[in-house]
């Protein structure tokens, strides 16, 4: 008997033998995830997102070191998303020593390589791990059988997203070019140059890629989230902005953790994001979030992909998330067109710091929502603190409060139906679960 | 038509980026697909056929009782074992909570540690089973993953360099930052296979490909003191993504305790 199931039956107050469907970990999810859900009279009683990712103590292990260590530490919590970190810990230890990046190509180049981690995180999500659940299919070999060219043209759009890692950070895991200040060594303007045409055709492949997901068939499924996101006067927010909701809350980094904090609970080595007061605890970051907070800045593009799609400015049903990587990854293609056709090499590759006690903040939006930095530096530049909220942590709530409305309006699906519903479900948040602690397990217990 | 072999990809602590490269192989991946029966591949399929396995790859370092127990079960359903990347191989950088008082840490990170289960090491696989062979690098190339596979497939060695960092640099004419830039670099005591990445970005090795075969890290360390580097900070330079390899471990321990 597992602990899960010893779990289950301790908090069992049926004598009879529970119903219990029990199914192995969690596939197609970066991570190790496990939920226990318990049915009695037809009514849901509890639900528990576990994660079981061993803890790796990201913060605890920054102590005592240089400042310039945390981007390339933390990029470490996560292999599909380490620009997030590279970018967010690079910003806060900026604001820490007093520099800011000046608009034009550096600040240009953080933003493009930002752009190909969304495109190859988005497009590896959507096509590899989440479209497959929407045609009833294992994987996305399958698919690739069962319907050629298809799983080609996600492969093309993620290799180019790859290229975009590996031209401006030098590789496609874990890129070595990023640094606090901006880059090692700043791209020239042919290697640059040669991202045009690619993206130019990826464009075509995003527009190719949202008509084939506006034909799957969406479960039936609405709440009205909270959604929490970056915003950005002028552009659709990535690596900077304020932190909004919207509920009127509208924060600059500074003042994130008055609003939103962190419950560790038994059942996950993750910490649970909260936010305080009457619209919490749960809420939602991510591409929901993002696209409506910021649907006016998308581009003309965007917005006439989206009426094609027959998606309305703002999407409330987490199914549909796969819609909206879809038009991000549009976005994303089209902004690192635009920003690689002006580029232009900068005078030095990185603005020079000076080590110095402070206090720094970052956020950023990795693809699967705000990741949120601070630290606290001695007169070294050494970390004297640390604290990382990643976008999984955060959404653990707002995931199980999705499942168990699922679970509820699902009770006539048979166990295998029920399972597979409620792991397309917790695909919604693509969840990054090395993030969040830095598979799933379904246990249903029913009567 | 004879079966195919069965590939299975395992995870413990880690970045899930190493597992991802096979995702990278975006050229291969279908071509693989039809070679090899993926047969356990939670990053990227539902679909799960039971043990035992031709070959099994396995990311993420050990850091729990439990997986203690699970790595063993693994290595007895696999013919060939393959330990990917630097947690791995090394510990990762998780390995650097080996050098600090665990409960210290808990308590930097969780409101509750009585609800955390963990070890008070992080361990490569090697330190727990046999191991048939190893991929080194935070991440792996996926190159060099490619050609593990290509080698397995066809009954061959794979070919994966075990000289330093500095044959790469001199191969491809990357000006040595350290000789001519008076740059720290881990490059003499640092396995090759990432391509010369670093120094080719104007940047000093980092060691995330951990030790080369027979490093000189004494004289490694002795060169990062005469440009200036603090006892303290040469303990950190070997305390990173491979800190518990044997070479590192020992050098950095040397350091700490100056």
């Amino acid at each position: 008997m597992s602990a899960l199931e010893t779990a289950a039956a301790s908090i069992s107050p049926n004598p009879s033998p529970p119903r219990i469907i029990k199914v192995d970990a969690l596939a197609r999810v970066e991570g190790e995830g496990a939920l226990y859900v318990r049915v009695r009279d037809r009514q849901v009683q509890d639900i528990k997102f576990r994660i079981y990712e061993p803890p790796r103590f990201f913060e605890g292990l920054l102590k005592g070191r240089p400042f310039s260590d945390a981007p390339d530490i933390t990029a470490r919590i996560c292999g599909i998303c380490p620009i997030a970190y590279l970018t967010g810990a690079s910003q806060a230890m900026e604001m820490a020593l007093g520099v800011t990046l000046p608009p034009g190509p550096l600040h240009d180049l953080r933003r493009m390589v930002y752009c190909g981690e969304w495109i190859q995180s988005h497009v590896l999500h959507a096509y590899m791990l989440h479209a497959p659940d929407f045609l009833g299919m294992a994987d996305a070999i399958e698919i690739a059988r069962a319907h050629p060219g298809v799983v080609e043209r996600g492969l093309r759009m993620k290799q180019l997203g790859n290229r975009l890692l590996e031209v401006i950070g030098g590789r496609a895991c874990h890129p070595v070019n990023l640094k606090v200040g901006g880059f090692y060594r700043a791209p020239t303007v042919a290697e640059i140059r040669a991202l045009i045409a690619p993206l130019e055709r990826a464009v075509e492949d995003a527009l190719e890629t949202i008509r084939l997901f506006a034909s799957f068939d969406f479960p039936n499924y609405e709440d009205d989230y909270t959604f929490v996101a970056l915003k950005h006067p002028e552009v659709y927010a990535i690596e900077e902005g304020r932190i909004v909701n919207n509920r009127g809350l509208d924060l600059e980094l500074a003042e994130f953790e008055r609003h939103y904090g962190e419950d560790h609970v038994a059942h996950s080595t993750a910490l649970q994001g909260v936010l305080y007061g009457d619209h919490g605890p749960a809420y939602l970051v991510g591409p929901l979030a993002r696209y409506a907070l910021s649907y006016d800045q998308l581009t003309p593009l965007c917005h006439q992909a989206a009426r094609e799609a027959g998606m309305a400015p703002v999407e409330r049903n987490p199914f549909r998330s796969l819609l909206v990587r879809g038009i991000e990854t549009l976005y994303a293609c089209e902004e690192a067109l635009r920003l690689a056709k002006g580029y232009e090499e900068p005078d030095r590759p990185a603005v020079p710091v000076t080590p110095r006690a402070g206090r720094g903040f970052g956020c950023t939006e990795a693809p699967r929502g705000i990741c949120y930095h601070r630290y606290d530096l001695d007169d070294e530049g050494r970390i004297l603190s640390a604290r990382i909220m990643s976008p999984t942590a955060q959404n653990q709530k707002i995931i199980e409060a999705d499942l168990k409305g699922v679970v509820q309006r699902n009770l006539d699906l048979d166990d295998e139906a029920l399972k597979w519903r409620c792991e397309q479900t917790i695909r919604n948040y693509d969840p990054c679960i090395s993030c969040s602690t830095h598979v799933l397990t379904l246990t249903v217990d029913r009567d | 038509m004879a079966t195919k072999p069965t590939l299975a990809v395992w995870k413990f602590a880690s970045c899930d980026g190493c597992q991802l490269s096979l995702l990278d192989l975006e050229d291969h991946l279908l071509a693989i697909a039809d070679t090899v029966q993926i047969a356990y591949f939670l990053e990227a399929t539902r679909a799960v056929i039971e043990g035992p396995y031709d070959v099994s790859l396995v990311e993420g370092s050990i850091t729990t009782a439990n997986d203690v127990d699970r790595i063993k079960r693994i290595r007895k359903q696999s013919r060939f074992l393959v330990a990917i990347g630097a947690c791995a191989t090394g510990g990762g950088i998780q390995a650097v909570k080996n050098f600090r008082k665990v409960d210290d840490l808990i308590g930097a990170v969780y409101a509750r540690p009585d609800f955390v289960d963990t070890l008070s090491t992080s361990t490569a696989i090697k330190d727990h089973v046999p191991v048939d062979f190893e991929l080194r690098g935070c991440p792996i190339d996926r190159g060099q993953l490619f050609e593990l596979l290509n080698a397995l497939l066809n009954n061959r060695k794979p070919l994966v360099p075990t000289f330093s960092q500095c044959v790469e640099c001199k191969r491809a004419g990357t000006v040595c930052v350290m000789v001519a830039h008076g740059t720290p670099c881990l490059g003499p005591v640092t396995q090759a296979g990432c391509g010369n990445l670093c120094p080719g970005h104007d940047r000093a090795c980092y060691g995330c490909f951990g030790p080369t075969e027979t490093p000189n890290t004494a004289a490694m360390a002795r060169r990062m003191a005469a440009l200036g580097v603090a006892t303290r900070d040469v303990a950190l330079a070997f305390r990173s993504f491979n800190a518990n390899a044997d070479a590192f471990r020992s050098e950095g321990d040397r350091h700490e305790r100056a």
